[in-house]
């Protein structure tokens, strides 16, 4: 048959990688946002409960209408992913369905019960007793939590599989909790979690960092301000020690994506780490090395010996080396630059009980939500690229895993085309709610729950 | 019952909950759609955005859950189908993005334009995606599907008498059990002529499924020979279980019963998919793929039944919950539509 001739096999293989990469990036966004927001949403309306804050309970009913609008987008941007398994990878899942697929079982349940509380938290507003409502809107963290854990665990199996027999042809026997609970669990997991809530956190900050910028400094934009930049700045320290974590796992678990990600050419000690430049056969070209420093990073010392890509044959190393290095150096490169921005906010915070004055400040916080997307897509560049050429570690190669039906570049292109839209819209309708926000002001009529009905102790600071 | 079959019920547990969930919610779709410009129409669409508003996400999580049943149950059966099924499930995923954005976008669009255009993309695209989807059935059903990667014919496996008959049976039967609800949708929103208006038109999609199904019993005896003979026997008291909730909602219907005629139609759609699971026992892919091969290890097995009880202590509480504040109006967004004196 002519579809299986293998040049048309090989870029139908090109087109299934293009179209899973663009659309779990286009869904990790709104993935993160379903993980964090309503947290976010929760401590405002925590806040507005507890304190009888107003402000904060505008910002939580608002934020849970950018909830549900998000949620929704990201059910059905996650439905085309769970296709996808089947449309662009149907020998990947033939053959390890049964391996993997109990985690998406417990995605699946985690996932239901979010569906369910999401609905009931944002059509409840107006008839559930206040307190009663915070507390619906709790197990939606918890959900999202679980929920992460499951999704990035597959992933995390992908990089280190086990738990099934025997590792070529059909599987026959699976261990599901040497599945679930894979050597790369304990740092892809929380590496992507705390990724959801620093995502989340400057996204919504960057926000309200623009309309204090556009001159709307009243109480309502500065708490809309601080408590996602609060949450957003403890997570990214604790991302950059977990993020360390992993990169030293890797090195071990993975050494040739960790070669790869580096540059590294042949095994040896005292390797240099360069930040950016061009990755070549004989070596980084350009870039601001610094001796003996990779070394350190993997063992603690300039003694220590990194694995180089030479100890794989051609056909077993990653593509794209420099795309590589340039994504996992912008990721880390982006995550030390918010923990600096991080550390100013604190510091005056510390000293003044404020934010800092200067616009300047502002306009750190207004570029620092589009700087955190950039290196969560980076993040999963190094991890997935970096695995490549194989779709589960040493076991399967991702050539073997496409379907074999002909079409993958005109669904690639059709997705294409819808998402854009859908991206474009979906901005276009969160900016015109802001828009219809801002025209309303913030009447007595929209503060959800009556001031009689609020639990009011202390006044708010 | 083997492990393997018990998975199985739990997959059609799944595709049953579907059909009627997810169903009833394409069904509201078809409605608005054809609701038209009329005062009376955007009302009748006011009402199915009102009714659907709250549970829609939560009635389209079934379909995750037949797919990741069926990946990790019986991987093989998945990749046969997802493979030589390209192009209408392709389609189908197509619909179900532009159904759910649409949906969710027109809720939040106040311009008139804008709404109106995310109206149709919804209404639209709730026609076409259970009908590619019924097309996938159709092939399964009727044994199109060979196991494998890719390897049944691209387009005649859902191109044939048994997929576009199953495709039409999806849309009628959508079309139908959603006008049943939205009967009592119509009377819990205090608006009788709205109750009236879907009253009529749960009759017509009643007839129309009726027809649709009867005229399934000459195309399924020609080209499904299997499933005709599956459904003519062990499957016959349900099929006829099926026949009688519909015809039952028929009678309270015209009588204008204020009960019972929903719990008939949702027994009339699950007994329809109980006789095709039936129908097409031991058979996964009819007449090459068992259950019993197409099966995933005993410890996989034993982890979707553990996964699946979970499910069902945590998951039909909420989902209760969720319902029945609905009913009670305690969770809704925007207005119900006004009554007219």
């Amino acid at each position: 048959m002519l579809y299986h001739s293998l040049p048309l096999a090989a870029s139908q293989l090109e087109a299934a990688r293009s179209q899973m990469a663009f659309t779990l990036g286009f869904h990790i966004i709104l993935a993160s946002l379903g993980v964090a927001l309503p947290a976010i949403m929760l401590i405002a309306n925590y806040r507005g409960l507890r304190h009888d804050d107003a402000d904060a309970l505008l910002l939580a009913r608002r934020w849970s209408q950018v909830v549900a609008v998000t949620f929704a987008v990201g059910a059905v941007t996650g439905t085309v992913l769970s296709f996808e398994f089947g449309l662009l990878w149907p020998a990947f899942t033939g053959r390890f369905g049964k391996v993997f697929g109990v985690l998406f079982a417990v995605e699946g349940i985690f996932f239901f019960l979010e569906a369910i509380l999401v609905a009931i938290y944002i059509f409840g507003w107006k008839r559930l007793a206040p307190w009663k409502h915070f507390w619906a809107g709790v197990p939606i963290v918890i959900c999202g939590l679980g929920g992460a854990f499951s999704v990035v665990a597959v992933n995390s199996w992908m990089n280190q599989p086990q738990g099934f027999s025997p590792t070529s042809g059909n599987v026959t026997s699976v261990q599901p909790l040497k599945v679930i609970f894979n050597p790369a669990v304990p740092y892809e997991v929380p590496h992507m979690i705390l990724a959801a809530y620093l995502v989340t956190g400057f996204i919504v900050a960057s926000i309200y960092a623009v309309g204090m910028l556009r001159g709307r400094r009243d109480r309502y934009h500065r708490l809309g301000l601080l408590i996602p930049l609060t949450v957003a700045c403890i997570a990214t320290p604790i991302q950059f020690v977990v993020g360390d974590t992993a990169a030293r796992a890797i090195a071990s678990d993975q050494p040739i994506k960790f070669a790869a990600m580096e540059c590294v050419q042949t095994t040896h000690a005292d390797v240099t780490e360069y930040i950016y430049g061009r990755c070549t056969s004989s070596g980084i070209k350009g870039g601001l090395g610094i001796p003996g420093f990779d070394s350190v990073l993997v063992g603690g010392s300039t003694s220590t010996v990194v694995t180089g890509l030479d100890t794989a044959p051609a056909n077993k190393r990653p593509p794209l080396n420099t795309l590589l290095h340039w994504a996992f150096d912008t990721m880390v490169g982006i995550c030390t630059m918010l923990i600096l921005l991080g550390l100013w906010f604190g510091f005056v915070w510390w000293r003044k009980r404020d934010i800092p004055k200067t616009p300047w400040f502002l306009r750190a916080v207004a570029v620092s939500g589009i700087s955190a997307v950039v290196a969560l897509e980076c993040g999963w560049i190094v991890t997935e690229v970096g695995r490549q050429p194989w779709i589960v570690y040493n076991v399967m190669r991702t050539k073997d895993a496409v379907t074999n039906s002909s079409g993958v570049w005109v669904t690639f292109t059709l997705v294409l085309l819808l998402y854009v839209l859908l991206g474009t819209v979906l901005v276009i309708t969160l900016r015109a709610m802001s828009r219809r926000w801002r025209a309303e002001g913030d009447r007595e009529s929209d503060v959800p729950y009556g001031p009689e009905e609020a639990v009011s102790s202390e006044a708010a600071p | 019952m083997s492990t393997a079959d018990a998975v199985a019920a739990v997959l059609w547990v799944g595709v049953t909950a579907y059909a009627v969930f997810g169903g009833a919610d394409f069904g509201a779709g078809f409605w608005s759609l054809v609701a038209g410009r009329s005062e009376q129409g955007k009302r009748a669409r006011e009402l199915c955005d009102w009714a659907i508003g709250p549970v829609w996400e939560a009635n389209h999580v079934w379909l995750i859950f037949v797919l990741v049943v069926l990946w990790t149950g019986f991987s093989t059966a998945f990749e046969a189908v997802f493979s030589t099924l390209f192009i209408p499930l392709s389609l189908a995923a197509f619909g179900i993005v532009l159904r759910g954005s649409g949906f969710a976008f027109h809720k939040t669009a106040r311009r008139l334009a804008g709404r109106s255009v995310s109206e149709r993309v919804f209404g639209l695209s709730s026609l076409f995606t259970p009908f590619f989807m019924g097309t996938v059935v159709g092939a399964v059903a009727s044994g199109r599907v060979p196991v494998g990667n890719a390897t049944g014919d691209p387009v005649t496996s859902w191109l044939n008498p048994v997929s576009l008959l199953i495709g039409a049976m999806f849309l009628a039967t959508s079309a139908y059990l959603s006008a049943v609800f939205l009967v009592s949708d119509g009377r819990r929103a205090g608006t009788p002529d709205l109750e009236h208006y879907f009253k009529l038109r749960a009759l017509a999609a009643g007839l129309v499924a009726g027809a649709v199904a009867f005229a399934g019993i000459f195309v399924l005896h020609a080209d499904a020979d299997y499933l005709y003979h599956g459904l003519t026997h062990e499957g016959l008291p349900l099929v006829v279980l099926s026949a009688l909730c519909g015809l039952g909602v028929l009678v309270l219907l015209r009588r204008g019963a204020p009960r019972g005629a929903r719990p008939l139609a949702v027994g009339a759609v699950a007994a329809v998919v109980w006789a095709w699971g039936v129908a097409q026992y031991p058979y996964l892919l009819p007449q090459t793929l068992t259950i019993k091969n197409g099966a995933a290890p005993s410890a996989t097995l034993t982890s979707i039944l553990i996964v699946f009880g979970a499910a069902v202590l945590l998951v039909i509480p909420a989902i209760a919950l969720l319902y029945s504040l609905a009913q009670r109006s305690m969770v809704e967004e925007g207005e119900r539509p006004t009554a007219v004196n």
